[in-house]
């Protein structure tokens, strides 16, 4: 959808642009339009009424028509104000560029003028330069412009700050382009959007400000008309005739609020996060609708209930909204866990890993997301069927998560001991001293060093497979039943992740918490898991032991991903790329979802959906020529 | 000449440290690395007392031969980036040099940095941090072409059309922005846009750590392809040695900056002579177990 589309979805930012429009159209207008001259004296009547003969809004002090002159007078107050405005975002603007591109000492120096400017109140900052330029309109609109420059250096440094460290930036150091090249083409055009806004949300201020000089007497001279000297003019005269200031004022007032509409509309209209289809408040818990039952006919059946199982999942999917409609997202998903049992996910991005994982505690994202179908079960009760208090207990208690990169979840304001305490769910009369015992024996039991000194540490002071260990030592706070770990280790080097590993392993045996581990290494997950189910365009297509899937996968999907990856010692493996990309939500084939890509293909297996088929040994499968192509491997 | 606590002897041999033409025959070296330092921060501070600068790179030498592959592996936070940002010319060395051809470079001069990036260029880890999200893929291909080879608008469509279809793309592709494109395909135009303006050399940091295993296979396959096709030198950061294995002929083994070992790749992954290597290699097999 175009920003201009997005704009106009919202009622304010519409009349906001409504009343802009209006104001510029009569501004520029002006010249044309069949007033009286603006300037022209008429002592004979002055002071008139509005609807006086000839003049629809009365005439001031002089006689003067007071439409001719709000009108004029429009046009040179919004002529200053987009005028300084312009100026403002081009100094500010490229302060703001030149200190974050150059940064150290350049950063330094010209953000701290831009210091200076901001510690003085801007009426005595813009008064100071028109005291030293001397009164007029031009140096009122320049003293306006200087004092806002700040405000654009800031919010383009602030940006820019983050796109100067991006590789693209680099990438066109490489390429040969002179720094204001770089600047211009690469950095520019990313700042754009907010320089844009930041004007757009502060025109309507400035108008206001370069008013209160004039109505100070410090911007138009007379005889020239602006809004501010408008209202100056009309102060000395309230109490006899209050139409003169009341008219200015009106302008003013409606001018200045359709402005601020069209910004906030514009700003909102740029958030690349509004961008969605659905738009709304976050949800705290995933919303569930399982209207169309009995969408678990596929193979739910086939993974049969599990005796003592602390987790078992029946036929789980969750649909996202997207422009063109709902799709699911992962369907008909099924497994269960013993306690102490580790189940391995595996499947190229995009497969519906991370969605399986988080539609488990309700966790994946609403808007957009819908669980449309399935259960949950954790110790008897349906999670899908939980009050949110409920959820919450469960969330943390039971079920616990562990996430790729803990940087992004950790408060980065707040030490580790007492992220860690606020995970703990206190027991009854239990003190902050107990409380922060048990966080350093949690930190002990991690595996963390020197716990002492950690529990002090903020989160970036430590490694990456530390944070991890404070991301574990969290999810352990209250024992949950079940440890929940989406990729903890893609961001680890192999010795990193070797301990880390080590550490789930240990909690398994230690704790007898069930584990499932999100990973796209099957490598890693037979490694440390006892089973693995392989998930391709939100459906798991094959599921079973973890030695025997690795070694002997039956999907020909699972085979190729093996396939695929390189394994040390042996070099020259050859690495058989998978042709082409897995399917979009929207766009998922009838039939098997692999087809497109799969070697083995024929017609059968794109006439209808395929069932998850038990293939004994424990395993169950999601392809109808398994059997033929076992016998082919064999 | 070699510096106390120099990087250790490698299995190869020696480069020679000659100058001029004599060094351009095949076997001299086309870049090296003579024990090349970074350090960041530390210094005095404006309160209290100085800082330790924190040394990155520590005195790191190697010579990279034309058509060669080397490896540089190493656990996360061991200073390969920064030595392959060096290589390139995005950060100064503190101490030590960068040569090109036999000859040392200054690479606080722009022209001098200039000479360098004609023959080497990189390729990023994060594909779709690399690609400037408000220019076309195609525009982005180009700019090497402009600012380093200063060709017309044709020759350098051209040019553009056939590096999408040595990657695998098609050429109309080159008309479409960033986020219309997956990891891999991103990934495989920033090869693209390496190639662009015929380097000699490629420096690629932890170009696949990005992408999962399918699209990773891909762009390993693109990278073998150039191996061996194109006389190509490349530099291949990672911390993962499998991949490194699959692709590289040499490596080197860093660790806090400094290199631990260095020899044929399959040497010394199969066998390695270094404690901290066999400490890499032995988490790496016990993960592959
Ligand atoms: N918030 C969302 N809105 C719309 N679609 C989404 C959303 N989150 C995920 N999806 C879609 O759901 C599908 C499954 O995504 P998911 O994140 O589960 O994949 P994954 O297997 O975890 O991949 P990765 O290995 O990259 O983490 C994808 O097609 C994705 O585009
Ligand atoms: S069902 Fe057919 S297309 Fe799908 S994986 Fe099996 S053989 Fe391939
Ligand atoms: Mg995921």
């Amino acid at each position: 959808m175009s920003v201009l589309a997005r704009l106009l979805r919202q009622p304010f930012a519409v009349a906001g642009l409504a009343l802009v429009l209006g104001f510029v159209a009569l501004a520029l207008a002006a010249p044309f339009l069949p007033l009286l001259d603006p300037n022209a004296t008429e002592p004979a009547n002055r002071l008139a009424a509005p609807g006086a003969a000839g003049h629809l809004l009365g005439t001031d002090q002089l006689g003067r028509d007071i439409l001719a002159r709000l009108i004029f007078g429009l046009r040179v107050s919004l002529a200053v104000g987009v005028a300084a405005t312009l100026a403002a975002a081009l100094v500010g603007g490229i302060i703001g560029l030149v200190a974050a591109f150059y940064g150290r000492w350049v950063d330094g120096a010209l953000m701290r003028l831009v210091d200076v400017l901001m510690a003085f109140p801007y009426l005595l900052l813009a008064l100071a330069v028109v005291a030293a330029l001397g009164p007029g309109l031009t140096n009122a609109a320049l003293a306006i412009a200087i004092v806002n420059v700040p405000f654009f250096a800031r919010a383009v440094r602030g940006q820019a700050l983050g796109i100067v460290r991006r590789d693209y930036v680099a990438a066109a150091r490489l390429a040969g382009f002179s720094d204001l090249r770089i600047l211009v083409s690469e950095v520019l055009p990313n700042v754009a959007p907010l320089l844009i806004v930041t004007a757009a949300t502060t025109i309507g201020w400035m108008i206001l400000e370069t008013a209160g000089l004039s109505f100070l007497g410090l911007g138009a001279q007379p005889p020239q008309a602006d809004l501010g000297s408008m209202l100056g003019d009309g102060r000395k005269v309230v109490a006899a005739a209050p139409h003169v200031a009341a008219a200015p004022g009106v302008v003013v007032f409606v001018l200045v609020v359709g402005l601020n509409l069209l910004g906030d509309g514009l700003r909102d209209a740029l958030d690349p996060r509004m961008k969605g289809a659905e738009t709304g408040v976050p949800q705290p818990a995933t919303r569930v609708e399982r209207g169309r039952a009995a969408s678990g006919t596929l193979g739910h059946e086939a993974s049969g209930a599990l005796a003592n199982s602390v987790l078992d999942v029946r036929a789980l999917s969750t649909a996202f909204a997207t422009p063109r409609g709902s799709f699911p997202a992962i369907r008909d998903v099924s497994f269960a866990l013993r306690a102490g049992e580790a189940l391995g996910i595996v499947g190229e991005s995009g497969s519906g890993k991370s969605v399986t994982a988080l539609s488990l505690a309700r966790l994946a994202p609403t808007p957009p997301g819908t669980i449309v179908s399935g259960e949950v079960r954790i110790g008897g009760d349906d999670v899908l069927d939980l009050s949110l208090d409920a959820l919450r207990r469960l969330r943390g208690d039971r079920i616990a998560y562990v996430f790729q990169d803990p940087l992004t979840t950790l408060n980065p304001l707040m030490r580790i001991d007492a992220q860690i305490v606020e995970a703990i769910r206190p027991g009854p009369g239990e003190g902050a001293k107990a409380l922060r015992a048990r966080a350093r024996a949690l930190m002990a039991d991690v595996g963390l060093p020197d716990p002492g000194r950690i529990a002090r540490a903020y989160p970036h002071e430590l490694s990456g497979g530390q944070r991890q260990r404070v991301g574990v030592a969290m999810a352990l706070a209250n024992a949950p039943d079940v440890l929940i770990a989406d990729e903890p280790t893609t961001a680890l080097d192999a010795t990193t992740q070797g301990r880390i590993l080590e550490l789930f392993a240990r909690i398994r045996r230690e704790r007898g918490a069930a584990l499932i581990f999100v990973s796209h290494d099957v490598g890693v997950v037979a490694h440390l898991c006892d089973r693995i189910a392989v998930m391709y365009a939100g459906e798991i297509v094959e599921e079973g032991p973890a030695r025997a899937v690795a070694e002997r996968p039956l999907h020909p999907y699972a085979a190729r991903l093996i396939a695929c990856a390189p394994q040390l010692g042996q070099p020259d493996k050859p690495l058989a790329p998978i042709p082409g990309a897995p399917p979009a939500i929207d766009a998922r084939p009838d039939g098997c979802a692999f087809a497109p890509r799969c070697d083995h293909a024929i017609d059968a297996c794109r006439a209808g959906p395929i069932p998850l088929e038990d293939a004994g040994d424990d395993r169950r499968v999601r392809c109808i020529r398994w059997r033929e192509l076992l016998g082919e491997a064999a | 000449m070699r510096l106390p606590g120099d990087s250790p002897p490698p299995h190869a041999e020696e480069p020679s440290a000659g100058r001029g033409l004599e060094a351009r025959n095949a076997s001299s070296p086309l870049l090296e690395a003579r024990a090349v330092t970074r350090s960041f921060g530390g210094g005095g501070g404006w309160f209290g007392a100085a800082r330790p600068a924190l040394v990155a790179v520590d005195r790191v030498s190697f010579a990279l031969r034309p058509g060669e592959t080397l490896g540089i592996v190493g656990e996360s936070g061991s200073g390969k980036s920064t030595l392959a940002r060096m290589l390139v010319g995005l950060l100064q060395p503190s101490a030590g040099a960068v040569a090109l051809d036999g000859e040392t470079l200054d690479l606080g001069r722009s022209g001098d940095r200039r000479r360098l990036q004609r023959r080497v260029q990189m390729v990023f880890q994060d594909p779709a941090s690399a690609m400037n999200p408000r220019k076309t893929v195609g525009a982005s291909v180009e700019a090497p072409m402009i600012g380093l080879k200063g060709w017309d608008a044709a020759r350098r469509k051209a040019r553009v059309a056939e590096l999408f279809t040595r990657v695998g793309l098609a050429p109309g592709h080159a008309g479409r922005h960033p986020h219309e494109f997956s990891g891999g395909q991103l990934q495989r135009i920033g090869v693209a846009r390496a190639l662009a303006a015929e380097p000699a050399i490629v420096v690629l940091d932890e170009p696949v750590s990005a992408l999962d295993v399918s699209v990773q296979a891909q762009v390993l396959a693109l990278l073998r392809e150039l191996r061996d096709g194109s006389g190509l030198s490349l530099v291949f950061v990672s911390h993962d040695l499998a991949v490194v294995e699959a692709l590289c002929d040499r490596v080197m083994v860093m660790r806090r900056g400094r290199v631990v070992e260095e020899g044929a790749c399959r040497t010394v992954l199969a066998a390695p002579r270094e404690e901290y290597t066999c400490e890499l290699v032995d988490a790496a097999r016990r993960l592959a177990a």
